[in-house]
């Protein structure tokens, strides 16, 4: 039988430590809404959300109640749009009548974001593929709530160079029309090479072609959880330091297992998986850069810093591995920088560059997130900084991703605030040197030889 | 079984434990064990409890626990076991 100190640990990891289940991502699958009418396939879709979602909030509440664990985000991710839209939308317009539709479905059952404005373009655009990506600025500023991703490569596909290209100006655009709230539409739109299909994270999320017609995926947290665990083995040896961030991650993730079979099981949908990550927020002891300090370094950059997150992020998976029927989704640390307050500190320090962060972003899940730059960074010079990070992921078979904010009419020194789980960020500088032939060569970049593996 | 998990956190003074177990007693909630420790100066209780005979849910006597932790000024969470069991027990 359970006893009184177990009580008292999971409890304090709840009350003290900021233990939550950070989010229970609905995935819908809008394949069987396509419609060759614009009007029924936005009633459709809106019929559709609403129907499936109707009772995810409430189960969501009465989980939280029940189990005294906060879940902090009920959101919903849908098919990619582009495909969705593709037999209707002759326009970019057509396709922003979407969003607007996506963003009343999602007001209407009451969840925090809805993610799946996306497109597949790892490979090559469609016609659909390149109007969606030309209507995320309208889409992102003329909506609340809607979260919007773009795959613009794969390890099997190679890097997409014309899509990567083309986002860059569409970033620059999406700051312009959000300038008034410090460019905060680009905090809704994410970048990947080798987006997974069943991410319940935002601004990532959606519900791959791959999934059945609606599925629950669960993303847990618990940085604090694992900073605290680490204070009480402060000069142990790497040994003792690996089974204490394991031990740690097992817990945490059982948490996340019990309410995704719960959920699951009283939404009468199959569960998909347990997202393993370490998901920060700006409030003060929810940081992964606290835990990378607590592991030896004086701030998160410091040399050390991709050896200290690798096993980190190591650590978490092995853990919590055993402790979920089925893992995906991204897995491992994240390290925006905005929603980490431990992050935000080590910028403001002078000893957390961009550079680093990329370095940072080969061993840990997704990459360069929530990053303020110049609002006059060339679009030329965006394209660049996402077909580096693409690089990275394509070369090493891993998900990375660019989310990264032009804060229009800031500069270096100034700060730009989203608010909320979004936090605030330090404008960080961006190297000057130009790569506009590089990025104006078009076309793609081929697969790695180690993609042929058949 | 419907097993839940009370637990009280506080200043110790006369009568909690015979507050809150009036308010099992009068809603059919049966205490299977209890237990106490005192950590950083408060008195930590815990009660399993088995409420499958009580028409109140879980979610109810968590409110009303709630409630009466207000009044007596210490803290009360009242948790389905399932919890407990998933992170500590393989």
């Amino acid at each position: 039988m359970i006893n009184i100190h177990e009580v008292i640990e999971t409890n304090k990891m709840i009350e003290k430590e900021n233990l939550d289940v950070r989010t229970i991502t609905l995935g819908i699958s809008l394949l069987d809404c396509i419609d060759s009418d614009l009007n029924r396939l936005n009633e459709r879709i809106y019929k559709k959300i609403t129907d499936v979602a109707q009772n995810l909030v409430t189960v969501g509440e009465e989980i939280e109640k029940e189990f005294g664990i906060p879940i902090v985000n009920k959101r919903i991710s849908v098919t990619p749009i582009s495909l969705i839209g593709s037999a209707t939308c002759k326009t970019s317009d057509d396709f922003v009548t979407i969003a607007k539709t996506l963003d009343r479905a999602r007001e209407a059952v009451g969840v925090n974001f809805l993610g799946g404005y996306s497109a597949l373009v790892s490979k090559g655009m469609t016609k659909a593929d390149e109007l969606l990506l030309r209507s995320i600025p309208r889409a992102l500023s003329e909506t609340e709530l809607v979260c919007s991703s773009v795959n613009l490569g794969s390890t099997k596909t190679g890097i997409d160079m014309d899509a990567v290209r083309l986002m860059g100006d569409i970033i620059k655009e999406t700051a312009e029309l959000t300038k008034d709230n410090d460019s905060i539409g680009c905090s809704k739109l994410v970048v990947f090479c080798n987006a997974p299909d069943d991410n319940p994270f935002m601004a990532g999320a959606f519900h791959g072609v791959t999934e059945a017609d609606a599925v629950i995926n669960v993303g847990v947290s618990g940085p604090g959880v694992v900073k605290n665990a680490l204070e009480s083995v402060r000069g142990e040896n790497f040994e003792v330091l690996c089974e204490t961030i394991k031990k740690t991650a097992f817990k945490v993730t059982r948490v996340g297992q019990l309410v995704a079979q719960e959920a699951s099981r009283r939404l009468g949908i199959p569960f998909g998986i347990v997202d393993l990550s370490l998901a920060p927020t700006p409030a003060i002891g929810d940081s992964v850069a606290d835990i990378l300090c607590e592991i030896g370094l004086e701030y998160a950059g410091a040399p050390g810093t991709t050896a200290a997150l690798a096993l980190l992020n190591d650590q978490v998976k092995k853990g919590g591995v055993m402790a979920s029927s089925y893992v995906g989704g991204l897995s491992g640390a994240f390290i925006p920088v905005s929603e980490d307050q431990g992050m935000i500190d080590a910028v403001n320090a002078g000893a957390l560059t961009i550079e680093k962060l990329e370095a940072m972003t080969c061993v840990c899940s997704v990459g360069l997130d929530m990053i303020a730059i110049p609002g006059d960074t060339k679009a030329t010079t965006i394209s660049g900084m996402i077909a580096d990070e693409l690089a990275i992921g394509m070369v090493n078979q891993k998900t990375t991703a660019v989310r990264i904010i032009p804060v229009i009419g800031k500069t270096v020194g100034d700060s730009a605030e989203f608010g909320g789980l979004l936090g605030y960020a330090p404008i960080m500088p961006v190297n000057q040197f130009s790569c506009d032939a590089f990025v104006n060569r078009g076309g793609r970049i081929p697969a790695p030889i180690h993609s042929f593996k058949n | 079984m419907k097993k839940t998990i009370i637990t009280v956190v506080g200043k110790d003074t006369v009568g909690i434990i015979a507050r809150v177990c009036t308010y099992l007693a009068e809603n059919k909630v049966n205490i299977l064990d209890i237990s106490q420790t005192i950590v950083d100066d408060y008195f930590n209780m815990m009660m399993i409890a088995d409420m499958s005979s009580s028409t109140k849910s879980v979610s109810e006597v968590s409110d009303d626990l709630d409630r009466l932790g207000s009044d007596i000024g210490v803290i009360i969470h009242c948790q389905r076991e399932e919890i407990f069991n998933s992170m500590h027990r393989i």
